[in-house]
């Protein structure tokens, strides 16, 4: 238990009700498309793996032959079933088919809907059976080792090479860490397709593929057998791939990813339309799996004020949560995020601090909430940096945050070292344990500066919801609303891959997800 | 007391000015602090390798105060010693952008008068590059350190494009809006991709005609502006760097281009 933070509980439902609104508009436009990625992602999920001609993945191939041949409307789970149906092949022996330029989907003669459509349920049914026995696996482990006191420390790894990050992983784990994140690969949000095998080349970050999340959770299985404690693993689903990468992290025994329904349109310019049709999808995928989301409010503190602009934080977390909702996602799986950003010359900085992190701490208080280290005011005098990243973390433990992701001393110079980790964890542990029931003594003063804080940023939030609900998502994104970046409907990257769905259409994982036939 | 001073002076005046070394708490006393990781379990070979390491690196009174078992069979070292060399500052030459210390309103006024229209720059975090908190600095509204960025000088027309811009979307984006600058940021590196990035641009510029129409400058925590213009560039600014020292520089060099005395 942490502070405990009074206020107008009329305007956190009012403000909930906004984002419902809000999303609903959206969703509406969601259900009526989908993308190429959604449907590369099916193709994974049927089990397809590899490469076919010119190196390219068999998913790809597979999608851009449907495409081609303007099929795209009624799904891939269609024309891949059709042609198990027809030539008695497995999903995988259809995509190299495809990919050996042996076979032309559109081209194969149509078996019955009624069968196609029970050929598609039976795999997705298969899939989800894979899904569910890795979410029963975590659950075992966790059963049999216990779950680990919050906040949990969520330490990154980057080398670029998934071997050296597996050396670097193990070693946090032993060092204390929690959850162990992978950097990808610089850009690699913005490759339209997943690369595949066991990587060895990348920049500031190591490229997530199939191969490398097996490697990794093997590795962490490994350490945490050693620890007796259980390890989670995180990854990125956001950028053009999203459903893609959720898809393998739920395949992979993925325990966290980050997923944010407006990320790729911010901060990577990703068609709007296109990420939050894939938004949809990837999520629905993260709620099968036990996946628990990281989004990434915390990025509009980096390039906008922390102080003036917290209630743009506020007012999407309510959003994505809503999103969530809406892929079938319960709120113990949604972890929000926000950052420890403000100028420390600011005056009563930490009071702030504290007062919006109670705040999202309240307004969402069964969420596991992401908490952000500072980043933008590290400037490289790493003692300075050592000691914000000490009253972060004290701030983490009084607000009862919940993934706390470990500011490093070097932050802004380069890739934590080894050394660089040890500290940073020393100093999360040290503040953690020498504070963890002193908040429990103190009661806010009432109508004090940290409740007043956090009625007015709450206020700010819901007149910005308003605002939003009043215009619709897709425009007050074109008004900069957001970390004050501008992005139009039809602008950015991706948006040739959103197709208008056919009546035909099929998506067997939305059927068995989203109507609770296989929870 | 007298015969400290004394020592002192003497001490003092012993020192050429131009000859320095680190100073802990008595001139020329050399003293350096240093933290680092050897692949080595703890122990008593372990402090003596630290030791050594620190000999190598041509340091003196070497002493291991920390020794931390990282796990994994590596080991965690703070040290102190004492630098034996001196630097000479007669023999060192750093060249830097010349910008003059103008205020914002100061800039705004020299442009309308002397310049007499308004001046536009585009600015991009190139390749692969996220961050883009040195770019916001300098462009964005609010500023950095209390000194607003260009998007508030009202002489000045800022297309801010964002991060991971490829080069040829930047060159086309300055041509289309005629452009007067260009701002380039990198921030992140890894194997030194950010020298690649900005020379690729130029080679751009300059195959497109460009390169001589536009005052070109990049920015981030490794650049300096002797890299910058080995690199091909007009200027660098580095870490620190405030929003109206590239506002001046940028009307500066447009007022000299243009002939007009500043």
């Amino acid at each position: 238990m942490a502070l405990k933070l009074h206020v107008d509980e009329k305007l956190i439902a009012r403000a909930r009700d906004a984002a419902r609104n809000i999303t609903g508009e959206v969703q509406a436009f969601i259900d009526q498309h989908t993308t190429t990625s959604t449907e590369r992602a099916i193709v994974r999920l049927f089990g397809v793996e590899g490469k076919g001609l010119d190196e390219v993945p068999l998913p790809n191939l597979v999608v851009e032959n449907i495409q081609d041949g303007g099929g795209l409307d009624r799904g891939a789970a269609y024309w891949v079933c059709n042609a198990m149906a027809r030539h008695s092949m497995s999903p995988q022996e259809v995509a190299a088919a495809v990919g050996a330029g042996k076979l032309d989907l559109m081209k194969v003669a149509p078996v019955d809907d009624g069968r196609i459509h029970e050929m598609a349920i039976m795999m997705a049914r298969e899939t989800f059976d894979r899904i569910a026995r890795n979410r029963s696996a975590r659950k075992g482990f966790i059963n049999q080792w216990g779950e680990r006191p919050t906040p949990w420390l969520y330490i990154i790894v980057a080398t670029g090479n998934i071997y050296e990050d597996v050396i670097q992983a193990q070693n946090a784990a032993r060092q204390g860490a929690d959850v162990i994140a992978v950097i990808r690969s610089t850009a690699q949000s913005l490759l339209d397709y997943v690369p595949e095998g066991a990587t060895t080349e990348g920049f500031a970050g190591t490229y997530a593929t199939q191969e490398n999340f097996r490697i990794m959770r093997r590795a962490l299985d490994d350490v945490s057998e050693e620890l007796g404690r259980y390890v989670r693993l995180t990854n990125y689903a956001s950028g053009l791939c999203m459903p893609e990468i959720a898809a393998l992290g739920a395949l992979e025994r993925l325990d966290m990813m980050l997923s944010d329904s407006m990320y790729g349109i911010l901060f990577r310019d990703i068609n709007m339309k296109r990420t939050l049709v894939d938004q949809h999808f990837a999520r629905m995928l993260q709620a099968q799996a036990g996946i628990i989301i990281n989004t990434g409010e915390d990025n509009y503190l980096t390039t906008d004020d922390a102080y003036e602009s917290a209630n743009t934080v506020l007012a999407s977390q309510f959003i994505n949560e809503q999103f969530a909702h809406r892929s079938g996602m319960s709120d113990e799986q949604i972890g929000l995020g926000h950052a420890f950003e403000m100028d420390p010359r600011q005056e009563d900085g930490l009071l702030y601090e504290m007062a919006d992190a109670l705040l999202s701490r309240t307004c969402f208080p069964k969420a596991p909430l992401k908490y952000m280290p500072p980043t933008r005011h590290m400037t490289g005098n790493i003692f300075m940096g050592h000691l914000m990243d000490g009253l972060f973390n004290l701030t983490s433990v009084a607000t009862n945050q919940h993934i706390h992701l470990v500011g490093v001393l070097t932050e802004a110079i380069h890739t934590p070292f080894l050394h660089d980790r040890y500290l940073a964890i020393e100093n999360a542990r040290y503040v953690f344990g020498y504070a963890r029931h002193f908040f429990e003594e103190f009661d806010l003063k009432r109508g004090g500066l940290v409740e007043r804080r956090a009625a007015e940023v709450l206020q700010q939030s819901l007149e910005l919801l308003e605002h939003i609900e009043h215009v619709g998502l897709m425009s007050a994104i074109a008004e900069g609303i957001f970390a004050r970046v501008r992005r139009r409907p039809d602008s950015g990257k991706g948006l040739d891959g959103v197709v208008t769905k056919a009546s035909g259409y099929i998506n067997p994982f939305f059927e068995l997800g989203l109507k609770g036939g296989h929870r | 007391m007298v015969a400290i001073k004394s020592l002192m002076d003497e001490q003092a005046a012993a020192v050429d000015p131009q000859w320095i070394k680190p100073y802990g708490d008595t001139t020329n006393d050399g003293a350096v602090q240093l933290s680092f990781t050897l692949p080595v379990k703890p122990g008593g070979v372990a402090r003596e390798a630290a030791r050594q390491m620190c000999e190598r690196m041509n340091l003196e009174n070497v002493q291991v105060v920390y020794m931390k078992d990282l796990g994994g069979g590596y080991t965690f070292f703070v040290v102190y010693g004492r630098v034996k060399d001196f630097v000479d500052l007669s023999t060192i030459d750093v060249p830097e952008a010349q910008v003059p210390t103008w205020s914002m309103e100061q800039v705004n006024i020299i442009a309308r008068e002397k310049l007499g229209r308004k001046i536009t720059v585009v600015g991009a975090c190139t390749g692969s590059d996220a961050h883009t908190v040195g770019l916001d600095a300098i462009l964005n509204m609010k500023g950095f350190h209390g000194d607003y960025g260009l998007e508030r000088y009202s002489e000045f027309n800022v297309h801010n494009l964002g991060s991971q811009v490829p080069n040829e979307v930047l060159a086309a984006k300055a041509l289309e809006a005629g452009a007067d600058a260009i701002l380039v940021s990198q921030v992140v590196t890894q194997k030194n991709i950010h020298l690649h990035n900005l020379t690729q641009l130029v080679d751009l510029l300059e195959a497109e005609g460009m390169r001589d129409k536009v005052i070109l400058i990049a920015g981030g925590p490794r650049i300096t502006h002797e890299l910058a213009v080995e690199l091909g560039y007009d200027a660098g600014f580095g870490p620190g760097t405030v929003p109206s020292e590239v506002a001046a520089y940028v009307l500066q060099e447009l007022l000299v281009r243009k002939g007009v005395a500043v």
